[in-house]
């Protein structure tokens, strides 16, 4: 009987011994990896900021994932992916103005307005408005959308920035990979890869709900670009260049993403 | 005496805890882009009930004018969040622990009994293996809200490119309320979730590290042969049952 006892007691111990060993490996597993993730999100959290250029404004480690990202979501990226229409009737009445950078009266004088188009070989297109009014004209009614996260149904009419392209004989211009677009005092900058501004619902728009765009909104040219958020859609574009490197965009320099494709 | 009984297997253990931080970091910078148009409230005839979110909330967490940097992270830690899910389902489904964990016809019936039970107005424990049927709901439902999350993310995120995804959501504005909704979902579980973790004892969150409860067993074969230990069994046996 004794002899009994003792042998289930040694299995009795042989388990505990079994379970401490079990529990101190796993414990230990868990806690060298949590402290590794807690490192880790540190070591990412403090990350330094990237070095200022094209893009700024965030960490560098977020910056190289948002562009990774970018590369990613481009792959998917198709002419044929269009963004939904409205009828006319859903239209706002009252369009939101959220930003009014680059659009100072300053040394601002509508009647004189000229885009400037620079071409690559460095000569400067001068176009004006009415020229550009007489050439097709498309509507659209779609739900533009803010990176804030609101978003409107709003209606839009000029001409097709891919119309506009083939109009002016710049299909060299349209193989390189980026369009930068400017107002004319150069405060608001944008940049857009090039098969995003010549997606067949991007305009160059000069109306807004059957009238001229009013000055708030962009008067006279506007970029009207619905597969990209609000902060792309220019506006009182000055001047457009091409370019096969990032053209400066303002709000990629102020740590939102350079894409910002919808 | 005290026997090991194999519980979670690693692959549960690890996608548990890492999805863990992860779906921290996606609620928080969540909360960052959130910020910048937060029109979500609970409004009944008029009145409001809860606004999402109160501005103590916002200084408290310093939320506030960090939308870049919301974005930024929301758009990274999503890979992570996406992989680890599917990690985890395929691994269910080629383990077959899908079987312990997917309701069954009896689930909802049960889930009831689980909950009277939980509520102490019933004394019965009803029957379960790994799961009872109330924890195979909660964790099969939080498997489709992770879903959910990333069919709404994506619906919001990219809405011309998923374009489909977006009308399957109802529309771009939808999305953004289930998105948001789930969110609140997930911090309702987890306050619950803690609660019966902390309930359920030691022994059961051991075992979501180690894999492995102990459990006490009638002794060994050998005993068995004096009445008086059969007698024992048998109160054990009931026991455990």
């Amino acid at each position: 009987m004794a002899k009994k006892l003792s042998s289930a007691q040694l299995q009795e111990l042989a388990i505990e011994k079994k379970i401490k060993r079990r529990n101190f490996i796993s414990f230990s597993a868990f806690f060298i990896g949590a402290g590794a993730a807690f490192g880790g999100w540190k070591w990412l959290y403090n990350s330094p900021q990237e070095t200022a250029g094209i893009t700024a404004g965030t960490r560098q480690p977020l910056r190289r994932a948002l562009n990774k990202t970018e590369l990613f979501f481009r792959r998917i990226f198709s002419n044929d992916h269009v963004v939904k229409t409205y009828p006319k009737e859903r239209a706002a009445k009252v369009v939101r103005v959220n930003s009014d950078i680059g659009m100072s009266t300053d040394n601002f004088n509508a009647a004189n307005w000229q885009l400037s188009v620079v071409k690559k070989n460095g000569h400067v297109l001068k176009i004006g408005i009415e020229e550009i009014r007489a050439l097709p004209k498309t509507e659209i009614v779609y739900d533009f959308k803010c990176v804030e996260g609101w978003d409107q149904i709003q209606h839009w009419a000029g001409l097709r920035f891919v119309d506009f392209m083939a109009h002016y004989g710049l299909q060299e211009q349209a193989e390189m990979e980026y369009v930068g677009m400017e107002t004319p005092d150069g405060a608001y900058y944008v940049g857009l890869d090039m098969e995003s501004a010549l997606h067949p619902q991007t305009l160059l728009a000069y109306e807004m709900n059957d009238q001229p765009i009013a000055e708030v909104h962009g008067a006279p040219l506007r970029l009207i670009i619905p597969v990209k958020y609000g902060i792309k859609n220019l506006k009182r574009i000055g001047t457009i260049n091409f370019s096969n490197q990032r053209p400066r965009d303002y709000w990629a320099e102020q740590g939102y993403d350079y894409y910002s494709g919808l | 005496m005290k026997v090991i009984q194999e519980k979670h297997p690693l692959a549960i253990r690890w996608t548990h805890w890492v999805n863990f931080p992860i779906l921290m970091i996606m609620i928080w910078s969540g909360l960052l882009i959130y910020w910048a148009n937060d029109i979500y409230s609970i409004t009944i005839f008029g009145y409001t009930f809860v606004h999402f979110f109160p501005d103590w909330f916002y200084q408290w967490l310093h939320i506030p004018q960090r939308l870049a940097e919301g974005m930024a992270f929301h758009f990274l830690f999503m890979w992570f969040f996406t992989l680890n899910g599917i990690f985890y389902v395929l691994y269910t489904l080629i383990s077959g622990e899908w079987r312990l964990l997917l309701p069954n016809r009896h689930s909802f019936k049960e889930a009831w009994q689980v909950l009277l039970h939980d509520l102490h107005i019933r004394k019965m424990v009803p029957p379960q293996k790994k799961y009872n049927a109330a924890q195979r709901i909660a964790y099969t439902a939080i498997i489709v809200m992770g879903f959910g999350s990333v069919i709404t993310g994506l619906a919001i995120y990219k809405p011309v490119q998923f374009y489909w995804l977006t009308w399957l959501c109802g529309g771009y504005h939808l999305a953004r309320i289930f998105h948001f909704a789930l969110t609140i979902g997930y911090v309702l579980f987890f306050i619950i979730h803690i609660v019966q973790v902390i309930l359920a004892g030691w022994n059961n969150f051991r075992a979501v590290v180690s894999g492995f409860e102990v459990k006490e067993e009638p002794a060994a074969v050998i005993e068995i042969r004096t009445p008086v230990v059969v007698k024992q069994k048998k109160a054990n046996g009931k026991k455990t049952k």
